[in-house]
């Protein structure tokens, strides 16, 4: 099966070095203290976020920071196959590796005791689903107001046809020959999260991770935008309407 | 769910406004909150469908697969109807299994399609005794302010109505759309001090004594029933909840079409 086609285009028309189109909103939920929805092509996530809270269980309290504690997890009609609900070995380790991301950069001294709760539910998956989870779960917990270092964008690169490529979709990484999804502290370049399988030559992995830079800068913009959106507050043009909005808005 | 606590204050105040007939929201009590339908909201499903109501948030898919039919009924197709309360949702719901809450929604929810006999699961037997199409609801809350009853149901009969069975994934012919017979409606009320409220909030559903959920099919008739919570009915709030069910049923079929 050829997955890049002679002009170097992949079979959704986009470039080797070409994410999918990622739509990303924050505070799109009313109970949690913040969450955020991402679409990343066919992927759809929405991550919730709650706390500082009191953590339990309460053995697991940290009486000098707080616990941050991840939930990924696939709802049944999220892949074509039905997946039976609850947790599996892999979603476990996702949770894990993706809790251990967010700590990082979570300021977790400034609430001892406390658990810091990420949930994170892939609604629809396509490949990539930890990279969107951990990109909507930062935006979730700056929209919940936690106090963090940065946000964490989060992509995937992989190998297909023998070329470095980034972002795979399903039909990619089941017939690609490596993945490698990643995640960044943009301010710092520090690298937060990173796993592989599959098979590339050191110097494939040293243009993968380039790529892989280049895409997180762009989901970085993405999450910021989506930030400024939630919160911005329309500038109010005179005194008059500052003084009497009601009369202001019925003219 | 854990504890969920709410305020004397908060209480008090929806205590006060009925007493002059009035709710939280100016909703009149026979009033259900704004309702959108998504279908089609996620592509690996065989159909789906997001509900609002109000600020509840329900996401409902349906997945078909080929199995064995059970031995009483070998000549017909299995509905299988799950529901997930998961912790994003809201602070009082925890991670694991599906507990009582969860398991009683997933089954009023499958009674009211079951008994109404809304999909036709004679038309989903494949070869009578050996193999069946079984029929997956399964029901996610995202956002949970109260009512759950009503936004699944809906949910579950918007995301039906949708469905593809997807007969050529599973080498068994054409696929063809989910045979669906009529559209059951279910309406769910509560009683705080002998009012009855329609569609109740979270914050009405925490001092509400009793809770009725009555699912009608296209005559009026009813299907299902369940009465929750510790509090009780008189047989009058019980008849008015039923015609009021009747009567609200017909405008939320047409949500559905």
């Amino acid at each position: 099966m050829r997955l890049i086609d002679e002009n170097g285009l992949r079979i959704d028309g986009r470039k080797v070095d070409e994410l999918r189109p990622i739509r990303i909103e924050a505070g799109v939920l009313k109970r949690a203290d913040g969450s955020a929805y991402v679409e990343w092509g066919k992927n759809k996530v929405i991550a919730a976020v709650y706390g500082p809270r009191e953590c339990h269980p309460r053995h697991l309290q940290d009486p000098s920071k707080a616990l941050v504690q991840c939930r990924y997890n696939m709802i049944a009609f999220s892949v074509m196959e039905r997946k039976r609900p609850g947790p599996d070995r892999r979603s476990v380790e996702i949770s894990k590796i993706i809790a251990e991301a967010l700590e990082y950069v979570i300021f977790t001294e400034y609430f001892p005791r406390t658990s810091i709760d990420v949930y994170i539910e892939i609604l629809q998956a396509n490949a990539g689903t930890r990279c969107a989870g951990l990109t909507a779960a930062s935006v979730a917990l700056a929209d919940a107001g936690v106090p963090m270092k940065d946000l964490v964008p989060a992509v995937a690169v992989g190998k297909v046809d023998n070329q470095v490529v980034l972002d795979l979709t399903k039909e990619e990484d089941n017939h690609g020959q490596a993945d490698l999804p990643m995640a960044i502290i943009p301010r710092t370049g520090e690298v937060l999260l990173m796993q592989m399988d599959g098979h590339m030559t050191v110097e494939e992995f040293n243009k993968a991770i380039d790529l892989g830079y280049k895409a997180c800068e762009k989901i970085y913009q993405l999450q910021k935008d989506a930030l400024r959106r939630r919160y911005a507050v329309e500038e109010i043009e005179t005194f008059e309407e500052a003084q009497h909005p009601q009369t202001a808005m019925e003219e | 769910m854990a504890r969920s606590v709410m305020s004397e204050i908060k209480k008090d105040h929806i205590h006060r406004l009925l007493a002059r007939g009035k709710r939280v929201d100016g909703r009149n009590w026979d009033e259900f909150r704004e309702i959108t339908i998504q279908t089609n909201f996620t592509e690996t499903a065989e159909g789906s469908a997001r509900v609002k109501l109000g600020n509840t948030d329900v996401l409902v898919g349906v997945k078909m697969e080929t199995g064995i039919p059970f031995p009483d009924t070998p000549d017909k197709g299995v509905l299988a109807t799950n529901a997930e309360l998961i912790p994003l949702a809201s602070p009082t719901f925890e991670p694991g299994p599906p507990d009582e809450n969860a398991i009683e929604l997933a089954r009023v929810v499958d009674r009211g399609i079951r008994e109404s006999e809304m999909i036709d699961l004679d038309a989903l037997c494949i070869v009578p005794n050996e193999e069946v199409w079984i029929c997956f609801v399964d029901i996610y809350v995202l956002d949970y302010d109260g009512n759950l009853f009503d936004a699944s149901f809906l949910g579950a009969v918007a995301a039906l109505k949708s469905t593809i069975v997807p007969a050529s994934r599973y080498g068994k012919g054409e696929d063809f759309k989910l045979p669906i017979r009529c559209l059951p409606m279910s309406v769910t009320a509560v009683q705080i001090e002998n009012s009855i409220l329609v569609d109740p909030t979270l914050d009405e559903e925490k001092v509400a004594a009793a809770r009725l959920t009555v699912t009608t099919d296209e005559n009026g008739d009813i299907r299902a029933m369940q009465k929750g919570l510790k509090g009780s009915l008189t047989v009058d709030q019980i008849k008015k909840i039923i015609e009021t069910s009747q009567r609200l049923g017909k405008e939320l079929r047409k949500l559905v079409g």
